[in-house]
């Protein structure tokens, strides 16, 4: 019952080859096997988005891909936003600025989440911002400062 | 919460997928976006042994335009659906209700297939499929089959798809001339599952009156529940807001079955079903009227 089977996936960039258990999830991949802890983990049925990523360019949950079906894929953590250890991806900058988090739990799922809107929709309004962030739960800041952060980024990304 | 053990295939056509289906039989489940079922995988509510992704079959993953019809490979993500410029211009209704379902990182990965064979009678798909009289393809290894979406969704969960059998593709006709269409939904926070929606279509004749009419609802019973006695009010008389709201009152107090959750009570559900009619019915109007 216990099959392997090798999976080639380019994260952030860098190729890795792991054998794996089909029923391994992506966001255990990322954060057991590769050590990429920065994917959160929390409700793993897709509803809280802790664990956004992007697949192929396009935000998805990891807890509802296998690793399995990422080969040959390239995925992007939150880990590969910043250009280098000194600094910060704009997103993440003006998150920082705006307090746009506190406990930091939800932050990677909704950094994941909102690159690609804003890349689609570089001047959004507030309430496309807020629609945006619907697939997201955080669940300390009441989501003003989220919000303000991800205009500012939008400034910022100009 | 992890998925049990099983053994995953990735077959790269439809007949490597149809031969595995017919080895491995009731044991193997097919895996589409994974959106509804690595959930309850992840729960342990399903344990298929045996996986069968369908995700690299690159001949189930189009949208095309034919004659007088959209035909849809069952793997078409809903994101791809969204933006497809085909459907909006030839069905505008299913173009207005995609960006209902769920949000975005789950439509990147979901399909119009696995939405429709999951037949949860709160999703938006069952409900546009029966209200838009799509056609859904199926195949098992030695046959294949048209099904009329109104034979399609047999209660709770529950398809008229065979064991052996893989949806491969939905047909689409163009909207009608002289059409109007509505989509309009109440849910708790956008992309939840809607406490109350319906689909709404107005066809009108020569002299203005509505010739055809379509309602269909989603969150109102154990799949899709057209209300066909309010269609049939509607049918044949100039639409006015009297016969409006009476349509509205019937589908809401006779023909739906909401059966109420921790959302909306039975009774607020009625209460929607009815706002909504009306609002639909008037839209749904004014663009028939509109596009005269
Ligand atoms: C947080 C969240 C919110 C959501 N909100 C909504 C919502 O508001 N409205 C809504 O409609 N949906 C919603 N969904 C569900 C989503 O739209 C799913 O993508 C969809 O219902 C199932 O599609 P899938 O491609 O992911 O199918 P899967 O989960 O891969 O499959 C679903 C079922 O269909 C079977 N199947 C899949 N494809 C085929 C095929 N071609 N032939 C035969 N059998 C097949 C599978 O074996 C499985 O049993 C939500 C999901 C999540 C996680
Ligand atoms: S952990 Fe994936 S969405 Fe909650
Ligand atoms: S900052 Fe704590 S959950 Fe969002």
């Amino acid at each position: 019952m216990s099959q392997k089977l090798s999976v080639t996936v380019t994260v952030n960039g860098t190729e890795y080859t792991k054998e794996v258990e089909p029923r391994m999830l992506l966001s255990d991949f990322l954060r057991h096997e590769l050590g990429l802890t920065g994917t959160h983990v929390g409700c793993e049925h897709g509803v809280c988005g802790a664990c956004t990523i992007m697949f192929d360019g396009e935000s998805a949950r990891s807890c509802l891909t296998f690793a399995v079906q990422a080969d040959g894929h390239e995925i992007t953590t939150v880990e590969g936003l910043a250009p280098d250890k000194d600094n910060l991806h704009p997103l993440q900058q003006a998150f920082w600025e705006a307090h746009g988090l506190q406990c930091g739990y939800c932050t990677p799922g909704i950094l994941m989440s909102m690159i690609p809107f804003l890349k689609q929709n570089p001047n959004p309004t507030e309430d496309e911002i807020r629609h945006a962030l619907s697939g997201n739960l955080c669940r300390c800041t009441g989501y003003q400062h989220i919000v303000d952060a991800v205009k500012l980024a939008a400034e910022k990304m100009k | 919460m992890k998925p049990a053990p099983f053994e995953y295939h990735a077959p790269s056509s439809i007949e490597e997928v149809l031969d595995l289906k017919h080895q491995y039989g009731d044991d193997a489940k097919f895996l589409a976006g994974g959106q509804s079922l690595v959930p309850a995988m992840n729960f342990r509510i399903v344990q298929p042994s045996v996986l069968i992704d369908l995700n690299r079959v690159s001949e189930l993953s189009f949208i095309k335009e034919d004659k007088n019809v959209i035909r849809v490979g069952s793997m078409a993500r809903e994101r791809h659906l969204e933006f497809d410029k085909a459907i909006q211009k030839h069905t505008p209704l299913l173009h207005e209700a995609v960006p209902f379902i769920a949000h975005p990182q789950i439509r990147n990965r979901g399909t119009i297939g696995g939405s429709i064979v999951n037949a949860d009678p709160a999703a938006e798909l069952p409900v546009l499929m029966l209200a838009l009289n799509a056609r859904l393809k199926a195949k098992n290894k030695n046959a294949e089959r048209w099904i009329d979406a109104k034979d399609f969704f047999a209660g709770m969960f529950t398809t008229a798809l065979e064991p052996d059998e893989v949806l491969v593709e939905i047909e689409l006709p163009f909207a009608k001339k002289n059409t109007g269409w509505s989509f309009m939904e109440v849910a708790p926070r956008s992309g939840d599952y809607a406490m109350m929606g319906v689909a709404t279509l107005i066809t009108l004749d020569k002299n203005k009156k509505c010739k055809s009419a379509k309602l269909v609802y989603l969150n109102a019973g154990d799949g899709p529940v057209e209300a066909v006695e309010a269609e049939k009010l509607l049918e044949g008389e100039v639409l006015n807001d009297t016969l409006i709201e009476s349509a509205a009152l019937h589908t809401s107090e006779k023909e739906i079955n909401p059966f109420g959750n921790i959302h909306a009570s039975i009774d607020f559900q009625r209460h929607l079903a009815n706002s909504l009619t009306k609002k639909t019915l008037k839209q749904a109007l004014q663009r028939a009227e509109e596009n005269f």
